[in-house]
């Protein structure tokens, strides 16, 4: 059975109820309650006002979370490949696009348009920290989480490279929300790097699961949190982040596509808490 | 990179179902562009639009999929063979051994366009029947053919705009040198919808006739519609002479603009070096250069600062979208077959509709075909983001 092997150096969080993953560790270990509330997606600083003013909820989501990763292994963006993943793209944008293309005047404004390509996040993320590095801009649907992952596993392994995996989604307005019920934004964030370094949280090695029954999907402890990592594709990787913030040495699987899944074995390597 | 074969590839667009239409078009010099009589668009524009998309009947256990794009998605597996050489790896490699890698830009995004002109008046729902994973979603090209072929292993959509049917064959030499899978379906589907025609329409990018790359009055883009697709295999010891190989992959971002590429190239210029670095080649090596050649006044100016840069003014090179029009998400897809096609049958497929070229650019642009045989061609794809990839196919000998 292959199995490739990456060391996570970084790591940024932001969701309902989870503002950051310094904080969010302690909820996610239980050691706090969880308490849900809106996810506060912060203003994108290190765009240039134009692109600020332009960006939606997906590319505040993507570049805060991309960011406290990169800023938490403490490299710099510009030299990281990146594999952004989501289940779709800006669904506000979307709305308005195909609100204005039923009305009688189709004229869709320019910015309305370059929005809409799924990888705007990547490409704003690529402006605001000057990365011209190899992206990857992905799709699974409820699977993306683990597409994400496992496209940049195998960066990490084949191009020998540091890599930033950030996966993340954000809600459709009505009518599309009902379609489509994905709650809140909800991104996670990791840097994920070939060799073991003194920035090492923890080692992850990861291998597809031939849907046999013993392989259930790893399951959140605290029920809300359960309901975020169903709702919302990105939080498919929640239960990775709940091992590594309880300091376990483990396995979780994670859901991915129908009855196959991924198993990530987890040796954490934190030698305190944030 | 350790090369890869190309086992199996087909490619279906305005200019033709299939690779023996496709390639007596390139012989031909026969455009599929036409203007644009799509669904109730009323812009003045030429497209490439494929014949017969909506008399495909998708088979009824699948028939939720059913949208303009999975529609094309079938019309393009079911040509040449391609469908049955996916079953022939399934039964060598198992079901859960062979990667799926499809690049879109829209997806089934048509599907949701009809379904808000039928919202309830007072709700404002859609109708019931709108399903939106498998139509809308931007895997769902992927979820389509996955289910066609009942593949069980890795599937993903790569979708960064008009380079990702380009980046599919990057993510899957990736999983495949992981030794995750034997074999990946890597391919583009991408069809016409409202989003992109009056998208490009309100950036003033497309032109109102059939579009002119590298012409000195060249004024934007005609979209185009394709489903192209490959088998990537790791190679046989012994391979046949006209055997197709991807050698080198090259992928950056411009870190520029959201719809305006780089001015001096530089991105594409750094997928290029990159590409070849990758194929162990150097530009000379390199016969035949299939351009990204939108036709936008600032593509083609770029495109070209980069080419110059790397390989000088003489590397004959041309745009096919003279022929196809811009199929966007399936491009990459769509020109690695036509580069397939160039080096098994000797052939430099001309730009179409050029008429006088820029002197600006500077590239040696073919207006004619040329036959000669060919070793190592480059296809270019650029997209919006700022997102570049290049890729470099050869012959076996």
């Amino acid at each position: 059975m292959t199995t490739l092997t990456a060391y996570i150096e970084g790591i940024g969080l932001l969701g309902p109820g989870l503002t950051g993953w310094p904080s969010s560790q302690a909820i996610l270990s239980g050691q706090e309650p969880y308490q849900s509330q809106k996810t506060i997606l912060p203003p994108p600083a290190l765009l240039p006002s134009a692109e600020r003013r332009r960006s939606g909820a997906i590319v505040k989501l993507t570049l805060a979370t991309g960011l406290e990763a990169v800023t938490a292994a403490g490299l710099d963006a510009a030299t990281l490949p990146s594999v952004f993943s989501a289940s779709g793209g800006d669904g506000e944008n979307c709305h308005a696009i195909c609100e204005m293309l039923a009305s009688d005047d189709r004229q869709i404004s320019p910015t309305r348009f370059h929005n809409s390509v799924h990888n705007a996040a990547a490409g704003y993320w690529s402006i605001a920290t000057g990365a011209m590095t190899p992206s990857s801009v992905l799709s699974a649907y409820d699977a993306s989480f683990g597409a994400g992952l496992l496209e940049a596993m195998t960066q990490v392994v084949i191009d020998n490279t540091h890599t930033i995996l950030l996966a993340c989604d954000t809600p459709y307005p009505e009518p599309l929300h009902s379609k489509r019920p994905i709650s809140d934004a909800f991104g996670i964030s990791l840097v994920l790097a070939p060799q073991q370094s003194n920035q090492t949280l923890a080692k992850i090695t990861i291998r597809l699961t031939d849907a046999s029954p013993s392989q259930q999907v790893t399951q959140m402890n605290d029920a809300e949190l359960e309901h975020l990592r169903t709702n919302i594709p990105a939080a498919r990787g929640l239960p990775l982040l709940q091992s590594i913030a309880m300091q376990q040495h483990t396995q979780v699987i994670l859901d991915y596509l129908g009855s196959t899944h991924i198993a990530v074995d987890i040796t954490s390597c934190q030698t305190k808490l944030a | 990179m350790n090369p890869l074969l190309l086992s199996h590839f087909t490619a279906t667009s305005s200019i033709g179902l299939g690779l023996e239409p496709t390639l007596d078009a390139l012989r031909q010099r026969r455009a599929g562009l036409l203007p644009c009589a799509f669904e109730t668009v009323d812009l003045t524009s030429f497209i490439g639009e494929v014949t017969g998309v909506d008399q495909v009947t998708l088979p009824d256990h699948l028939s939720h999929f059913n949208c303009r794009n999975n529609r094309l998605a079938l019309l393009g597996l079911n040509q040449d063979g391609f469908s049955d050489a996916v079953r022939a790896a399934i039964a060598k490699y198992g079901s859960q051994r062979v990667g799926l890698f499809v690049g879109t830009s829209t997806a089934g995004i048509l599907q949701t366009e009809l379904a808000y002109r039928q919202r309830d008046p007072l709700t404002g729902a859609l109708p019931a029947d709108f399903n939106y994973r498998t139509t809308h979603n931007t895997f769902s090209v992927a979820d389509f053919t996955r289910d066609y072929f009942g593949l069980t292993g890795p599937a993903v959509v790569v979708s960064s705009a008009c380079s990702s049917s380009a980046k599919v064959f990057a993510s899957a030499r990736r999983m495949i040198d992981a030794g995750l899978i034997d074999a990946a379906v890597v391919g583009g589907v991408d069809s016409l919808c409202l989003t992109t025609l009056y998208g490009f329409n309100s950036l003033g990018l497309t032109s109102e006739q059939a579009c002119r790359p590298f012409d000195i009055q060249r004024n934007g883009i005609s979209i185009g519609e394709a489903a192209a697709f490959a088998l990537l295999e790791r190679p046989p010891e012994k391979l046949d002479d006209d055997a197709i190989l991807l050698l080198g992959i090259g992928e950056s971002s411009d870190a520029y603009h959201m719809s305006s590429p780089h001015p001096e190239g530089l991105g594409a210029r750094m997928a290029m070096q990159d590409a070849l670095k990758m194929a162990g080649l150097q530009p000379s090596d390199i016969d035949y250069i299939n351009l990204h050649g939108t036709a936008t006044q600032s593509n083609d100016t770029a495109e070209a600062k980069a080419v110059k840069h790397l390989f000088g003014t003489t590397v004959p090179s041309s745009s096919t979208k003279g022929q196809t029009g811009h199929t966007l998400g399936a491009a990459g897809g769509l020109e690695a077959v036509i580069c397939a096609l160039a080096l098994q049958h000797h052939l430099m497929p001309a730009g179409l509709n050029t008429e006088h070229l820029d002197p600006n650019l500077g590239l040696n642009y073919l207006l004619a075909n040329r036959e000669q045989p060919l070793s190592h061609v480059l296809s270019n794809s650029f997209g919006f983001g700022g997102t570049n990839c290049s890729l470099i196919f050869g012959r076996a000998t």
